[in-house]
């Protein structure tokens, strides 16, 4: 596994505005790598990049060794699905696909049967003379998926792509989506908000926020270790407590000494630590490291979340068993649930759940998905 | 009240038709009279494709707007696409203002200016007969004064269709110029039909600034008819009208039901995306 793609101290403004600030990167072949981070933090920018629609201010990027920024999108072998497909309305569907094999005046045949064998790839054979514009969300997500592959591109860019469908499909589309990158062998760099798409498409995930990369990692990684608050609110729930590295392996935090796994903290230093809601164990009172008086409790199905005030913090835990509204419980938590990070600007930020509410979040998400 | 109406409304058709059809009725008068229809002939008609003049007049009318709706319609295209593509929010506006002052500006004035500024040309040039430059300057000035009208019916199209399809054409290997070619134009292409059809009709029925420019030896249909309405008109005029009317009205049925079968199309595409 080579750099196939390279990005150096890439840095970009619009009208004065930072959106990207320093990003490094290299992207490995055959690699599927995930930009993830929310609306605004510069993944789209990013793409746009390595596509060759925008240019950056500052850096270089740098395809196979030798440097690309100034080489024009359609010199790139690089084919981007757009987040709202861009399918070309004035043709059928057969010619959305051989569009790119008449550019190099292919020959018919060898047209007919690259396409022919593209529509089977994505399921579509029987839509050849479709007219675009009657295919549903689905099925034109998969034309413009067939039409970015069919010049066998060394990468393909994915904005965002299954933004605009149902769950079902999204969840359909996202294995269809692996399937097809493992089956051509070739690089997808792949951007979305959507965390748990990352987590579950990617071999790699990039965590931007604020024009700059926060973690770069695979999807186990990244949630088992994330490196700082942000990361570890982005990626799934977390509880971030402020605690305080007594020595190596020993962090102290709502007054009780923890054992953990974390090493290399000067002693004594502030840490930010996160504990996954699942990683906590309900216990009798007498027998919890830590005690708090359960706030609301909401049924998920597989689990129930509850909301525990200790000390003023409120933690979010998922039990499969009930507790009543009010009770007071013992919290227990073994050492290799704890993960210590350094602080970061972003600590005292995420994590606490004393504002959280399941309607909030629904609306912010579905804000986030609009500003796309 | 329902009454009242429609009794309005066929008031308003009567005043907008009756003098059309009194017009397209006398074309077919056997008698030169506009006072007593005396039977069905096609004597004017006949009387019309006979008359050298007219016909010269009619061809050079045709030829002027074929080739101006054309001039105007790729400058016109390129211009709005050009005022597209413009980075600074500020300069678009002015440009697009400045664009459209001639569809302000009264023709007389255009008419006037035009006229002033070919004299000018002559005057540098030291061209002595102004036939010499007449054509080409009737055609300089309706290729003109078609020009904002191209532009107002193409670049809402350009702004509506946005940059996603011209990137997707670059991403896919189409370079600048052959994307737009090959994806943007013939998105855009109801809006430069439109756009054509418009500069045509323009050009075919401008007097105004004709009657500035225009050199003794380019008359065009609508300067002939004036000059002929100071002698005696005459029913092969009626003849031509219900020619030029006719034709008119069958070019406005084509383009509305071109439309028709657009906002169709639109209906189901928009349909298909829910």
């Amino acid at each position: 596994m080579s750099k196939l793609i390279e990005l150096k101290g890439i840095s970009k403004s619009y009208d004065g505005e930072k959106v990207l600030e320093g990003i490094n990167l290299y992207i490995r072949d055959k690699e599927f790598i995930t930009l993830l981070g929310p609306s605004g933090c510069g993944k789209t920018t990013t793409l746009r990049i390595i596509g060759g629609f925008e240019t950056a201010d500052e850096g270089q990027l740098y395809f196979d060794g030798a440097e690309i920024s100034d080489v024009p999108a359609y010199k790139r072998p690089i084919n981007t699905v757009f987040q709202k497909y861009a399918l070309f309305p004035h043709l059928n569907v057969y010619e959305n696909i051989a569009f790119p094999l008449r550019l190099k005046k292919t020959p018919e045949a060898e047209i007919r049967e690259r396409v022919t064998e593209m529509l089977k790839m994505v399921a579509l054979s029987g839509f050849e003379n479709k007219s675009v514009s009657t295919l549903s969300g689905g099925q034109q997500q998969r034309v413009a998926i067939a039409r970015a592959l069919i010049s066998h591109p060394r990468v393909l860019l994915l904005d965002e792509p299954l933004g605009a469908l149902d769950l079902k499909l999204r969840k359909d589309m996202q294995n269809e989506l692996k399937s097809i990158q493992k089956a051509i062998g070739i690089t997808f760099i792949y951007v979305t908000h959507d965390q748990e798409e990352a987590l579950s498409m990617s071999d790699t995930i990039v965590v931007m926020a604020d024009g700059e990369i926060q973690q770069i990692g695979t999807p186990t990684d990244i949630y088992n270790e994330p490196k700082n608050a942000f990361v570890a609110d982005f990626i799934g729930e977390s509880n971030i407590i402020d605690g305080v590295m007594l020595e190596d392996r020993k962090v102290r935090l709502e007054g009780h000494t923890f054992d953990c796994l974390d090493e290399g903290f000067g002693r004594g230093e502030p840490v930010d630590v996160v504990i996954r809601p699942e990683d906590v164990d309900v216990v009798k009172p007498e027998a919890g490291m830590l005690t708090g008086q359960v706030t609301a409790v909401t049924f998920k199905g597989v689990h129930y979340e509850i909301i525990v005030d200790i000390g003023g913090f409120k933690w979010m835990i998922q039990s499969t068993d009930y507790v009543a509204p009010e009770a007071t419980i013992g919290l227990y938590i073994e050492p290799d649930a704890i993960h210590v990070m350094k602080k970061s600007k972003y600590s005292g930020k995420f994590g606490d759940y004393s504002s959280f509410s399941d309607e909030l979040d629904q609306l912010s998400d579905a804000d986030a998905a609009e500003e796309f | 009240m329902k009454y009242a109406s429609r009794i309005y409304l066929c008031l308003i058709f009567s005043v907008l038709y009756i003098p059309i059809f009194t017009l397209i009725l006398f074309s077919f008068n056997v008698e030169n009279s506009t006072a007593e229809f005396a039977g069905f002939s096609l004597r004017w008609y006949i009387e019309l494709f006979n008359s050298p003049e007219t016909f010269t007049a009619l061809r050079n009318t045709l030829l002027l707007a074929v080739l101006s709706a054309l001039l105007s319609t790729v400058i016109g295209t390129a211009a709005a696409e050009g005022i597209y593509k413009m980075r600074s929010r500020f300069i678009k506006g002015a440009i697009t203002s400045v664009t459209n002052i001639p569809m302000m500006n009264p023709d007389i004035v255009t008419g006037m200016s035009m006229m002033l500024f070919f004299a000018a040309v002559m005057g540098i040039f030291k061209i002595s007969d102004y036939n010499e430059i007449g054509f080409a300057a009737m055609l300089i000035a309706h290729t003109t004064f078609c020009l904002p009208y191209v532009i107002l019916s193409v670049l809402p199209r350009i702004n509506e269709l946005g940059d996603s399809l011209s990137e997707a054409a670059l991403d896919l290997g189409c370079t600048p110029v052959s994307a737009f070619f090959r994806v943007k134009l013939p998105n855009i292409m109801p809006g430069v039909i439109s756009g054509m059809v418009m500069a045509f009709t323009l050009s075919l029925d401008d007097f105004v600034i004709s009657y500035f420019v225009g050199p003794t030896n380019f008359q065009t249909l609508p300067l002939l008819i004036y000059s002929m309405t100071k002698k005696k008109v005459t029913p092969d005029m009626y003849a031509l009208s219900t020619i030029i009317i006719v034709s008119v009205f069958i070019l406005l049925i084509i383009s509305n039901i071109r439309s028709g079968k657009r906002a169709d199309e639109n209906k189901r595409k928009r349909g298909a995306v829910k």
